[in-house]
């Protein structure tokens, strides 16, 4: 029942560079955001600053009204997951469990009880006397997550989880925390890298470049509705084409498209599934490669002065490569000056 | 699975050839020493003494002045190694957790003492010990050998500090520790083995220091390494010298079993950052 407040935080480290650039974010009882961002974006610094692990330049980081800004970690009612799971090795696990609790003077029945019962609930009930490293790494990964959630902290943190994991254990372990997390209905700030974990996980998605909020969204309209041409092109496949728009009509090479909006360079933006293809004699774009994946097709194609553009397609098979082909794009976006100026309706 | 039972292990001829002659120039010395402490009798050009037995044995260790050494010896080593573990371990943990102005200066200086020859060192030492009445005293040796013992106290551990995870260290200060309890709970825990390899390691090598403590120790400090050269240096008997060599022998023996049970050769590696 818990509720964070980030206000204006910046974080400039020595040498000038501002990791976080005025940062600013609420995030409600219960809710789970996402940060996501390429590596040096500044989304790591910020979960640490929440955490109590960096100070801040400048801002404020409240939790439940309280100002945290300037506490230790030791202080703060936060609980945080590191990549790296950072179990104490010369404890089993029953012990890194307990000592966080035992920290706090409870008395030891009380402790074997709230272990046990948290260890039932990332399902490593009867655990407790292995060693950390006998264990693998999702189990690790699953450790740490109880370590933190033994002690009740009122906001979760999690700095890329399961980065170091394989592909298949991070998607069971995603939805095993999705469900915990909904289940104790914690308030949870998660750091990646990866879209897919924020698109599957995220109540909403903060995207970060070099510091700064791109975006903040549910994932499904950060997806549909980048503002941002970072944004279209860092969550999912983009088609983004540089070009000059003259007389309502955007043109790059033989390619022209109607864009409603006024002269002078944009970006427009097609998704590879909103790019239809139609065989065509007239010269301009060619088939470059067509790449069959059984559920549908993708196709790599050429425009006259070489920009690459993908189109996904139904049926792969009617594609060949050299092939001259006709551009349909059923949906675009188009951005000037880092912005969104326009966006055809779906 | 035919191929796999096929595959023998070659036989390694020429790394035997190596072990061998390791093992033949450490254990040789030992076995010729500890052959003469058992030896009555053994005149050229014999390869095997004529007579062996115990007598040696009883006339070195019914002398007083041995005993004396020994304790004394046990003595100095322990307050050494106590003091240069409280000296040393805060010291590391500054070397490897802060920065400060003069750090790496400070801490090649750790190393410099051991750049230069040792005697020469010691007498410059000796010349200012003797000014400050430290010459012959019990203080006068633990200060010099303590010198000694700087390197590895210092080198060692900030190792082992370097190598604890930080983020183990965030891990135990979000679950509510404070940095002292931090350091005792898990950055202690963490370097434990390789710092306590440290301390053995000191322990022994102020056990066996001659120079220092015969330059500064003498006449009054006579520890047992001291007791033993002058045995072989003035006494024409080759026995005396041999049994208490023997008799040294034994503690850094079991020491090192005992810190290869508890500690582990992993630990040694780690703190010279292998």
């Amino acid at each position: 029942m818990s509720v964070l407040h980030i206000v204006e935080v910046t974080k400039t480290f020595p040498g000038g560079t501002n990791a976080v650039d005025s940062f600013s974010l609420d995030v409600a009882d219960g809710e789970l955001v996402c940060l996501l961002g390429p590596s040096g974006s500044g989304k790591s610094t910020l979960l640490r600053m929440v955490g109590g692990f960096e100070q801040p330049t400048g801002g404020r980081i409240t939790i439940d009204g309280e100002d945290v800004t300037h506490l230790p970690p030791e202080r703060r009612p936060t609980g945080m997951v590191f990549q790296s799971h950072a179990l104490w090795t010369h404890m089993n696990v029953f012990k890194n469990l307990a000592f966080g609790l035992k920290l706090r003077h409870m008395p030891a029945n009380l402790i074997k009880e709230k272990v046990e019962a948290v260890l039932e609930l990332v399902g490593l009930a009867g655990y407790g006397d292995r060693m950390t490293t006998q264990l693998s790494g999702g189990q690790q990964q699953r450790v740490a997550l109880a370590r933190s959630l033994v002690l009740e902290p009122k906001i979760l943190l999690l700095d890329e989880p399961f980065a170091s994991l394989d592909q298949h254990l991070r998607e069971r372990l995603r939805e095993e925390v999705r469900d915990i997390q909904q289940r104790l209905k914690i308030t949870t700030l998660f750091v990646t890298h990866g879209q897919d974990e924020a698109l599957s996980m995220a109540d909403r998605i903060v995207v970060m470049a070099n510091g700064k909020t791109e975006q903040i969204d549910r994932p499904d309209v950060v997806y549909r509705n980048p503002q941002t041409p970072f944004v279209a092109g860092f969550i999912g496949t983009m088609n983004l084409i540089e070009g000059e728009v003259q007389g309502g009509h955007f043109v790059r090479a033989d390619f022209t498209v109607p864009l409603p909006i006024a002269d002078g360079p944009a970006t427009l933006a097609i998704r590879p599934e909103s790019l239809d293809l139609a065989a065509s004699d007239k010269p301009g774009a060619s088939v470059h490669r067509v790449t069959d994946y059984g559920t549908h097709g993708l196709v790599d194609l050429d425009l006259a002065d070489g920009t690459r553009l993908k189109s996904m397609v139904a049926h792969p098979d009617l594609f060949r490569a050299g092939q001259g082909i006709e551009l349909l794009p059923r949906a675009v976006a188009a951005y000037r000056n880092n912005q969104q100026i326009y966006r055809s309706s779906p | 699975m035919t191929t796999l039972a096929l595959v023998r292990p070659r036989t390694d001829w020429l790394g035997i050839v190596f072990a061998a002659l390791l093992t033949i120039a450490i254990v040789g010395p030992l076995l010729v020493v500890g052959t003469w402490a058992f030896t009555e009798v053994w005149r050229y050009p014999n390869v095997i003494p004529q007579q062996f037995g115990f007598r040696f044995w009883g006339q070195t260790l019914g002398r007083p002045d041995v005993w004396n050494a020994l304790m004394l010896s046990l003595q100095l080593t322990t307050v050494v190694t106590l003091l240069s573990a409280a000296i040393c371990l805060p010291a590391a943990y500054a070397f490897a957790r802060m920065s400060f102005p003069g750090r790496n200066i400070l801490f090649f200086s750790f190393l410099a003492g051991h750049a230069f020859p040792k005697f020469g060192l010691l007498v410059a030492i000796a010349a200012i010990f003797l000014q400050l009445d430290l010459i012959g005293t019990f203080w006068g040796v633990v200060l010099i050998q303590l010198v000694g013992t700087l390197m590895f106290m210092i080198w060692i551990p900030v190792a082992a500090f370097q190598a604890v995870d930080r983020r183990m260290e965030e891990a135990a200060r979000d679950v509510g520790a404070s940095p002292l309890r931090v350091f005792w709970s898990i950055t202690l825990p963490q370097a434990g083995p390789t710092i306590a390899a440290a301390v053995l390691l000191s322990f022994v090598g102020t056990f066996y220091e001659t120079e220092g403590a015969w330059l500064i120790g003498a006449p009054g400090i006579r520890t047992m390494p001291v007791l033993m050269i002058s045995y072989i240096n003035n006494q024409m008997v080759i026995q005396f010298g041999a049994v208490l060599s023997v008799v040294l022998w034994v503690p850094s023996f079991i020491a090192l079993m005992f810190a290869r049970r508890v500690i582990g050769g992993g630990a040694f590696a780690r703190g010279f950052g292998g």
